[in-house]
């Protein structure tokens, strides 16, 4: 037997521990190569972790990922040169969704930018953080300063109980609504929370002190309802919310506009520009993308993954996959990938053609599994 | 009857010139939730070392290879119907096919079961 794993980039250097490293290990956690890491693929199974945070809370550890603080005069202003989102208005303690672009409009990241007062706090992937942090080095002007915040770890809680195990833990965090954060205090620590994520469901990211991060995951975990998660369930939730990971469904080989993100540039920076590739993505955005992404759902029971050909009903190829797996809630296979846009409409039937064998697959309208956000307004 | 396991993680259960065989409980741990199984149908030649059939978990993608040559007899719907059954019973219900032995010479160098749980404390 031979097996192929998907979804990790080839690692070549040493790997580091994150701060959480030993409290996986003591809990079983399996632990893989990832984004230079060492971290938890999985503890009790991704099937069971996957169900659990679709009908509970789940603890992740996102340590991984970048957290920058970007300080100085005009920040906003500075922020504006080398990403296409709207920070001049940007509204405190509220996270926006935004990318780092290349000249031509490719994504060199995507990640979340909040304002608090005159700073910047933003979140990047973790793969691509020490390239995140070159590129705006060299593109902000010099009296930016930019804080790699590497004392800090991050853990994520979603779940639909997510907010009712936290606010035991730090009272008031279920009166954030989705996409809203603050700053809290546990136990003499101060901690960064949003109501965020990268599930679909209900939950919180939480930026906290890397002393205090064992001692707040156990305070979490403690809690019936809430367990840790590993990597494999990140995987197969964001898929099913539809969302796209950078390195695989996002690269510089990709526009916002290609990638469904134009929600990400409001109607003053269309009308300004003023971004890196501003020519290619308005023009995109007036006649639209040579290709988009979209969802797919395949017919029988076999995964079909990252790397497929998507074909037309000709055979021609049309497309690929970015990627694709086993939806837990759904006990079907998805994907996700890029098509060229004649095809991207919904119900458009494509080949998708793996190891040789061809799968019949339709296009169809993402999130796989409803979101299932804390808006202000809805009912809890 | 006699079993073997081959450093592929298969074992080969083989009673007169019939063998059966499946993947072994260390795979199946290794491979996580089984979501996707494709057995071989029954008349199909496979030889030594061909791929022969496909086990998928959540994570990934593997293909399970013919440990000796022969003519495929059976190939097991039950866990092409419920792949699961190979992370809860791998060397038992959860048999992939059996095969009609061409050269049971071929089973000479396997490993036997106490090697072969030897073999894996050291993976």
């Amino acid at each position: 037997m031979t097996t192929e794993v998907h979804n990790g980039p080839i690692e070549t250097q040493p790997l580091g521990k994150l701060p959480l490293d030993s409290w996986h290990r003591a809990r079983g956690g399996r632990m893989v190569p990832f984004a230079g890491y060492e971290m938890p693929v999985q503890y009790e199974g991704i099937m069971a972790e996957h169900l659990w945070t679709r009908e509970n809370a789940g603890l992740f550890d996102v340590s991984h990922m970048g957290q920058l603080l970007v300080h100085g005069r005009d920040a906003a202003a500075a922020l504006e040169k080398i990403m296409p989102g709207d920070f001049q208005s940007a509204v405190d303690m509220k996270p926006k969704y935004s990318l780092l672009l290349d000249e031509d409009g490719g994504i060199i990241d995507d990640l979340m930018a909040t304002r608090r007062g005159e700073d910047f706090y933003v979140v990047v992937n973790g793969a691509t953080k020490h390239g995140d942090i070159a590129f705006m080095e060299r593109r902000l002007p010099g009296n930016i300063v930019l804080d790699h915040m590497t004392s800090q770890a991050l853990l994520a809680l979603q779940g639909p109980r997510a907010a009712e195990v936290l606010e035991t833990i730090v009272p008031g965090v279920s009166d954030l609504s989705f996409m809203q954060g603050g700053p809290f205090n546990w136990q003499g620590n101060r901690l960064w929370i949003s109501r965020s994520g990268y599930t679909g469901e209900d939950g919180f990211e939480i930026s906290v002190p890397a002393s205090a991060a064992a001692a707040l995951a156990d305070a979490i975990t403690v809690h019936e309802l809430a367990k840790p998660i590993g990597l494999g369930a990140r995987d197969s939730l964001r898929l099913e919310a539809g969302l796209p990971l950078y390195g695989h469904d996002l690269d510089t080989g990709t526009t916002p506009v290609m990638a469904g993100l134009t929600f990400a540039i409001n109607k003053r920076r269309r009308a300004e520009g003023g971004f890196p590739g501003a020519i290619r993505i308005l023009a995109e955005l007036d006649g639209g993308p040579p290709q988009k992404r979209v969802g797919l759902e395949i017919e029988g029971r076999q995964p079909v993954r990252e790397g497929a050909l998507i074909l037309d009903a000709e055979g021609n190829e049309v497309g690929k996959i970015t990627s694709g797996g086993f939806s837990p809630s759904l006990q079907r296979p998805i994907a996700m990938g890029y098509v060229a846009s004649h095809l991207a409409e919904n119900g458009t039937a494509v080949k998708l053609e793996q190891r040789g064998k061809l799968f019949d697959a339709r296009v169809t309208a993402m999130p796989f599994v409803p979101h299932r956000y804390h808006r202000k307004g809805a009912s809890a | 009857m006699s079993l073997y396991f081959t450093r592929e993680h298969e074992w080969i259960r083989v009673e007169g010139d019939t063998a059966t065989i499946g993947i072994s409980n260390h795979a199946q741990e290794q491979l996580g939730d089984i979501v996707f199984a494709e057995v071989p149908e029954a008349g199909r030649r496979v030889s030594k070392g061909q791929e022969a059939a496909v086990v998928e978990s959540v994570k990934a993608a593997s293909d399970v290879y013919a440990p000796v040559s022969g003519e495929v007899v059976e190939g097991n719907q039950a866990v092409a119907d419920d792949p699961s059954l190979i992370n809860t019973d791998p060397e038992g219900q959860g048999w992939f096919f059996k095969l009609k032995l061409d050269n049971p010479g071929e089973l000479d160098g396997l490993m036997d079961e106490a090697a072969y749980r030897e073999w894996i404390k050291s993976l």
